[in-house]
């Protein structure tokens, strides 16, 4: 049936190799089952090591006062209530645990003068939550699993892109993909699939994603028939770079206000006063993003176009120990000494809220043997995540994620597919080589930032909505006749080809729900309509394919059960 | 606008030549900026590994004008722009294509070493002390520059028998983490050939990260294994038991 494709046969297949896909993947094979990860770049090199300020966990090392309970609270109450409760509560109950797992396996945090894990402040949170290494958590975190998924003797299938999700019927039954380095397809055929591939940060210029970030599994998932969720909810990170242009966008971690950083404009004035006097620089980010935003559009920004953020009245030694990769990436980048005076920081795309509508104990989606974790799946962060609970979601969710997919495959017999599917998705990776009177796909993707990034951005309104859904059904004609030169041999051009067609169709998918939503809630602000609608607090906005069509849906969000209803009100 | 010329390698395992490109210049670029210039406007099969550009996860590494960098770091305006900028691809792993080399061999490597295993009924407290030792070792981004200038691997291909210092590193990570119950030293000795590392200290040089890889962890992991294998009061002990 195959036999003209490399095959490779599982039980769990797990896309992405991150922090959720990796821990889905130990879980799979802890529980008994055969695991193929895979991923577009090489092991270890995920977008979870740009992760810096820390991993969110009620552990109460510092402020004994924490429990699980407030940290539901705060994620509930950043995500302006339209989060699944019951994600936020399993997330906050059983981080702590997914934590001290980490140490077990040889991940190292910083202490406390006790010699235990060492919390810090960040924007949303109640009490001093984050566990970190210095500014370089993320990398603890996917070195440790990288090197525990090793020990474990996973099958990892490295620099190799998925392009379409095989079925059997309503049920996946495996993948079709190619490898980066010669150009071969390879199809790979599993009981069970977890989708673990990121966000979509590539469909704005100024990001902090990676290449890798073309929103790949969102794009897979509604392609099989998945729903995907609250793709309104895009979070611009406050903090990017903003200088030199080569730069722009790149993170500066939240960590520098945790530790006692201050934003001003260019007049000296501290100006989150005026937009969150209580929490200040750590109010959550949608806040302070556009917080910054409204000062530069108002004049008072900085030379480039940015605020100033300055940790230089903390002592030298402190920051360099504190903020390691800050120091070097302000010094070396932008000739910034950060002890000694303030960076300047702008807005930047940072991560994707909503994502594959999953239940929130299996992480299951709506296609029978698809599950979805970390930034792929949607429904824990609501309308605007805190920072400190994407590593802590990566752990949690992906554990569940990849035990949930092993009880599925062992429930399933082995599934079959039609070899017309794999037939259909060469043609359309053959396709840009073929092609005559095509462009190249980088003003296609150029074309598609500037949609994003002036249409989609930190405020929307109705016209500038219906304009970029325009703008992007004008880019799809393009995309259907790219060309590209060159082999098949690991080329860039050819590869971007293929990230754009998920690139394109999310981003309608994004601009489809943003527009919907006719209020302004977490980091979806709509200019025409500024306030809080509370009929949307009782809804979410899906997206599902129906036979080929885009269709836009709204669906109940979770009622929350009354013990927890009380929790919120008495923490309020 | 100002302009810069690179010189960059184009072939594959079979062979190939440097292929010169202009590049318009603007404040602040960096080399991997340059490349991906060229991927845009120029030659869109030009291949490049490449993820964070922040230098935090190794992914860039070339070598510009002869040494090995990360190419996400390595600023235009700190290279004699009077000149062509070469940038060519680690020599010490074959080349797959243009910049991309295969370094698969480092994670073949990695798979011999013995994960962390904690010591039995261990209370799990650490003074930040002994924690700042091996997260020293823990801020590796596995950019295998490191691997790509030793001279044992680079001018011997002693690939077999030697692990380099990224491993070393790893190993010291492990063996100095204060609530490890393994010993990796005859592995060091036998399998990763740390004797065949004469402290150069070439690694210690390029490494991005600016871990001290010879002084506090190749030096210190021969001198286990110098303990442990060449003590002549141990070794009279153990002819005495006969191991």
């Amino acid at each position: 049936m195959t036999s003209s494709y490399e095959t490779h046969e599982h039980d769990v297949l797990i896309i992405g190799a991150g922090g959720a896909g990796l821990r889905a993947a130990i879980e799979a094979v802890a529980q008994g089952a055969r695991v193929g990860l895979i991923c577009k770049s090489l092991l270890g090199k995920a977008h979870t090591v740009m992760a810096e300020g820390g991993i969110a966990a009620a552990m109460a090392n510092v402020d004994k006062a924490d429990d699980w309970r407030t940290h539901f609270c705060d994620t509930m109450r950043g995500g302006k209530f339209v989060n699944n409760w019951r994600m936020a509560q399993l997330h906050a109950q059983e981080a702590p645990d997914r934590v001290r797992e980490l140490e077990q396996w040889g991940a190292l945090f910083d202490r406390t003068p006790t010699g235990d894990i060492l919390q810090r402040a960040f924007g949303g949170h109640t009490f001093k939550r984050l566990c970190h290494v210095g500014d370089r958590t993320g990398l603890e975190l996917i070195r440790t699993l990288q090197d525990r998924g090793v020990e474990l003797g996973i099958d990892v299938f490295m620099e190799c892109t998925v392009t379409r999700l095989l079925k059997d019927g309503d049920r996946v039954a495996g993948a079709f993909g190619y490898w980066r380095e010669q150009g071969r397809f390879v199809a790979f055929k599993a009981k069970s699939i977890v989708i673990a591939t990121g966000g979509i940060g590539k469909a704005w210029r100024v990001t902090s994603n990676s290449w890798e970030y073309t929103a790949d599994g969102m794009a897979l998932a509604y392609e099989a028939g998945a729903e995907l969720m609250d793709m309104e909810f895009v979070q611009f990170h406050p903090t990017g770079m903003v200088w030199p242009p080569g730069v722009q966008g790149i993170l500066v971690t939240e960590a520098v206000r945790g530790e006692g950083g201050i934003l001003r404009n260019k007049l000296g004035e501290r100006f989150m006063e005026k937009y969150d006097p209580k929490r200040m620089e750590l109010s959550t980010r949608d806040v302070v993003a556009r917080s910054i935003y409204t000062e530069v559009r108002e004049g008072r920004g900085t030379e480039h176009g940015g605020a100033y953020l300055d940790i230089s009245h903390k002592p030298a030694e402190y920051v360099k120990k504190k903020l390691p990769s800050m120091y070097h990436q302000f010094k070396e980048l932008a000739d910034v000494d950060i002890t000694k005076g303030p960076m300047e920081v702008g807005p930047t795309c940072h991560y994707m809220m909503g994502g594959i509508r999953v239940e929130a104990e299996t992480a299951a989606s709506t296609v029978p043997g698809l599950f979805a974790a970390g930034e792929a799946a949607a429904g824990l962060h609501g309308s605007n995540r805190l920072g400190g609970n994407s590593l802590s979601d990566l752990l949690v969710f992906g554990r569940r994620a990849g035990k949930a997919a092993t009880e599925f495959a062992a429930k399933s017999s082995s599934p079959n597919f039609d070899p017309a599917q794999l037939a259909d998705a060469e043609r359309d990776m053959l396709a840009p080589f073929e092609s005559v009177d095509g462009e190249f796909p980088y003003p296609i993707h150029h074309d598609l930032q500037e949609t994003m990034g002036s249409l989609v951005g930190i405020f929307r309104n109705e016209e500038d909505l219906k304009k970029a859904l325009v703008n992007l059904d004008a880019l799809k004609p393009r995309l259907a006749k790219v060309r590209i030169d060159g082999s098949r041999m690991f080329n860039p051009g050819w590869h971007l080809t293929r990230d754009l067609k998920n690139l394109l169709l999310i981003s309608e998918a994004v601009a489809r729900c943003a527009l919907a939503r006719r209020e302004s809630r977490g980091a979806h602000s709509r200019i025409d309509f500024p306030g809080y609608d509370p009929e949307w607090e009782k809804k979410n906005n899906i997206i599902v394919n129906e036979g080929g069509a885009m269709a836009l849906h709204q669906r109940p969000v979770p009622e929350i059960p009354a013990e927890l209803k009380q929790l919120l009100e008495e923490k309020k | 606008m100002a302009e810069a010329l690179l010189r960059v390698f184009r072939g594959d395992k079979d062979g190939g030549q440097s292929v010169d490109y202009k590049v318009p210049l603007a404040p602040g670029m960096v080399v991997l900026d340059a490349l991906h210039s060229i991927q845009a406007h120029q030659s869109p099969d030009l291949a490049v590994r490449w993820n964070c550009k922040a230098a935090k996860c190794g992914s860039c590494s070339a070598e510009v004008n002869g040494r090995p960098r990360l190419t996400c770091k390595t600023r235009m305006d700190s290279l004699p722009l009077d000149q062509p900028v070469t940038v060519s691809p680690l020599k010490s792993f074959p080349v797959i294509k243009d910049l991309v080399t295969d370094v698969s061999w480092n994670y073949k490597v990695n798979k011999k070493i013995p994960a962390f295993k904690p010591q039995p009924n261990v209370e799990w407290k650490m003074d930040q002390r002994d924690v700042d030792r091996v997260q020293e070792f823990r801020k590796c981004i596995e950019c295998f520059l490191c691997q790509n200038v030793c001279h044992v691997l680079r001018d011997h291909q002693k690939h077999e028998a030697f692990g380099g210092p990224r491993f070393f590193v790893r190993a010291a990570g492990l063996e100095m983490h204060p609530l490890d119950g393994l010993s990796r030293t005859s592995l060091l000795k036998s399998e990763l050939g740390i004797g065949y590392c004469n402290i150069t200290k070439c690694c210690t040089e390029v490494c991005p990260e600016e871990i001290h890889i010879t002084d506090n962890a190749i030096i210190p992991l021969k001198e286990r294994v110098v303990d442990e294998f060449y003590d002549p009061v141990t070794m009279l002990f153990r002819k005495l038991r006969g191991s």
